[in-house]
């Protein structure tokens, strides 16, 4: 018995034996050998898991924001996108976005159920498997319909919410991401620049959930009635989680591991810095107090803004685009918000909506190719015209998104019904929608 | 027998319960409430949003005492709770009918001892 298997191992022994040989010789005849290097991937795969840990990063950082008997509304409405976007991403999502392009507008349908993107480097990321590209771009897509959470918090009905992102993500998040980051795309092709999504990512859910907020209306109870954040220490974990998959988010965007991944990885960590200290400075002057709210909401505001630029700027480029955004959307949010009483319940528009304009605008301000050769220049290095690739682009993308998703929550209030009934606000989304509570009384 | 009910400042709480401590009153039962009253608390901000009128965290004292012990009772919680500024609080006293210690089935004044 044993002898017999001894034999059957010698067998596939020189059978492999004789495939690597197969494999070598034909290597060897191969016009262009791959070009995929272990670091690199090794980078872009830690960097993909990074992006992926900051949608359940956002849900805490949503859910501690919301009131009690809503928490596990938004955590499901969080992990729910993890599981639909990403189904939909390897299904029709990345050949819509990054397919082969069809008049600029559009990807074609080569690369459904992700055939054909395989071990090989594509054009986008010629340094690691085509796979590996198309996996971390998934976890911006899965995040970015997340990230409009905060603008109908509190009402939504799941059913809508289900349809409503799975939708989204096709006729907003990957015609977007094809005009800006597609080959053939026609903003990228026409100068528009944006390294991680300050566009495709931040702006497009900005105005996703300023549609949101106009189209659902306000909360019961808002703006006098409404309880304050049921667990702001949840929020600042959450912020925490978010930071540390930015440096993913924006670092990784370099598609490989080199000094421009570095750039955009210190770039990130700066402007998240200052915006921080920037709010809580403006809420210390204003209020007499800093809070703690205000410097993680600031922080974000500064992350968001840097993601259009985090590899095209140097650091003192990096430095004003944060301050600049915490006072921006600290406006927004402070006295925008109070004036036209719309109800964006935990300011998805506020914060990662003008963060993400003022930021890509603001390539177009402090861009040098002194730090990415392959970037752009902007004002400041004597090329002002980029600023106005910049502003093209936030502009069409804005009207582009906002009159979409408006259309789109329209739509699915129709076949679904979006909002739920005023008895269920008041009972809350976790006991109506799910069946559950998300903290218990007695033990 | 009375049932006193004491609604007090939450930083208060050690103070009263050495105070009734140092009287012999050790049975106690305190819970976290919120409720209003004359007091304007400290507005709390988030996100430059005031929140002016919302309810205030309070700590509430809920304690059974034979008849000769209720005046040391609200000793206590006056000696240990007041600060003399709005929001100290509020002390209830009710006519307790019955009491009954589960595990020994005495009943009366010997149970609340």
């Amino acid at each position: 018995m044993q002898r017999v298997r001894f034999g059957n191992r010698g067998i596939l022994f020189a059978g492999a034996a004789s495939l690597m040989l197969a494999a070598s010789a034909f290597g060897a005849e191969a016009p262009s050998p791959s070009t995929v290097t272990a670091a690199d991937t090794v980078w872009i795969m830690m960097s993909a898991a990074l992006v992926m840990l900051m949608t359940p990063g956002l849900a805490f950082f949503y859910g501690g924001l919301v009131r009690k008997k809503n928490i596990l509304s938004i955590l499901m409405q969080c992990f729910m996108a993890v599981c639909l976007v990403s189904l939909q991403w390897v299904f029709v999502g990345y050949t819509l976005s990054f397919g082969p392009d069809i008049g600029g507008f559009i990807g074609n349908f080569d690369w459904m159920g992700l055939q054909g993107v395989g071990m090989e480097p594509s054009s986008y990321a010629p340094k690691v498997p085509h796979l590996a590209f198309a996996t971390f771009q998934m976890m911006f897509a899965v995040i970015t319909p997340g990230l409009i959470i905060g603008a109908f918090a509190e009402r939504m009905r799941f059913p809508a919410f289900c349809l409503f992102t799975l939708l989204w993500a096709t006729f907003v998040y990957n015609p977007i991401a094809h005009w800006v980051w597609g080959k053939g795309g026609f903003l990228g092709a026409g100068g528009t620049v944006d390294f991680a999504g300050g566009i495709v990512v931040h702006l497009s859910a900005g105005m996703a959930a300023l549609a949101a907020a106009v189209f659902l209306g306000r909360r019961h109870g808002f703006p006098h009635s409404i309880s304050p954040p049921h667990s702001l220490p949840l929020a600042v974990l959450g912020a925490g989680l978010l930071w540390f998959g930015w440096f993913g988010f924006n670092a990784g965007s370099a598609l490989a591991a080199n000094g421009v991944a570095v750039n955009a990885f210190l770039c990130t960590h700066i402007a998240g810095s200052a915006a921080g200290l920037t709010w809580c400075l403006l809420d210390w002057i204003k209020f007499g107090r800093p809070t703690t709210l205000g410097m993680i909401t600031g922080a974000v505001a500064g992350l968001a803004a840097v993601t259009p630029g985090a590899g095209y700027v140097a650091l003192s480029g990096a430095v004003w685009i944060g301050v600049v955004a915490s006072i921006l959307c600290w406006i927004c949010v402070t006295a925008i918000k109070a004036r036209y009483q719309y109800d964006d319940s935990l300011d998805a528009f506020g914060v990662h909506g003008i963060g993400g304009i003022w930021g890509t605008i603001a390539v177009g301000i402090w861009a040098t190719k002194a730090v990415n050769p392959d970037g752009v220049n902007g004002l400041i290095q004597g090329h002002p015209l980029q600023l106005w690739f910049q502003f093209k682009a936030v502009a069409i993308c804005m009207v582009y998104s906002f009159g979409v998703s408006l259309a789109l929550f329209k739509f699915v209030d129709m076949v679904a019904t979006l909002r739920v009934s005023q008895h269920e606000e008041s009972v809350g989304l976790d006991l109506t929608q799910h069946r559950e509570a998300g903290y218990t009384v007695i033990d | 027998m009375k049932y006193v009910i004491a609604i007090i400042q939450p930083d208060r709480l050690d103070e009263v319960l050495a105070k009734l401590t140092e009287k012999e009153i050790h049975l106690v039962t305190v819970s976290n409430v919120v409720g209003r009253g004359r007091q304007k608390g400290i507005a709390e901000v988030y996100r430059s949003h005031k929140e002016a009128g919302s309810l205030l965290r309070k700590t509430k004292l809920e304690i059974a005492v034979n008849d000769a012990y209720l005046k040391p009772a609200i000793d206590a919680i006056i000696e240990g709770g007041r600060t003399g500024s709005v929001g100290d609080g509020k002390i209830f006293v009710l006519d307790l009918d019955q009491c009954m210690r589960i595990r020994t089935g005495e009943t009366g004044g010997e149970a609340i001892g």
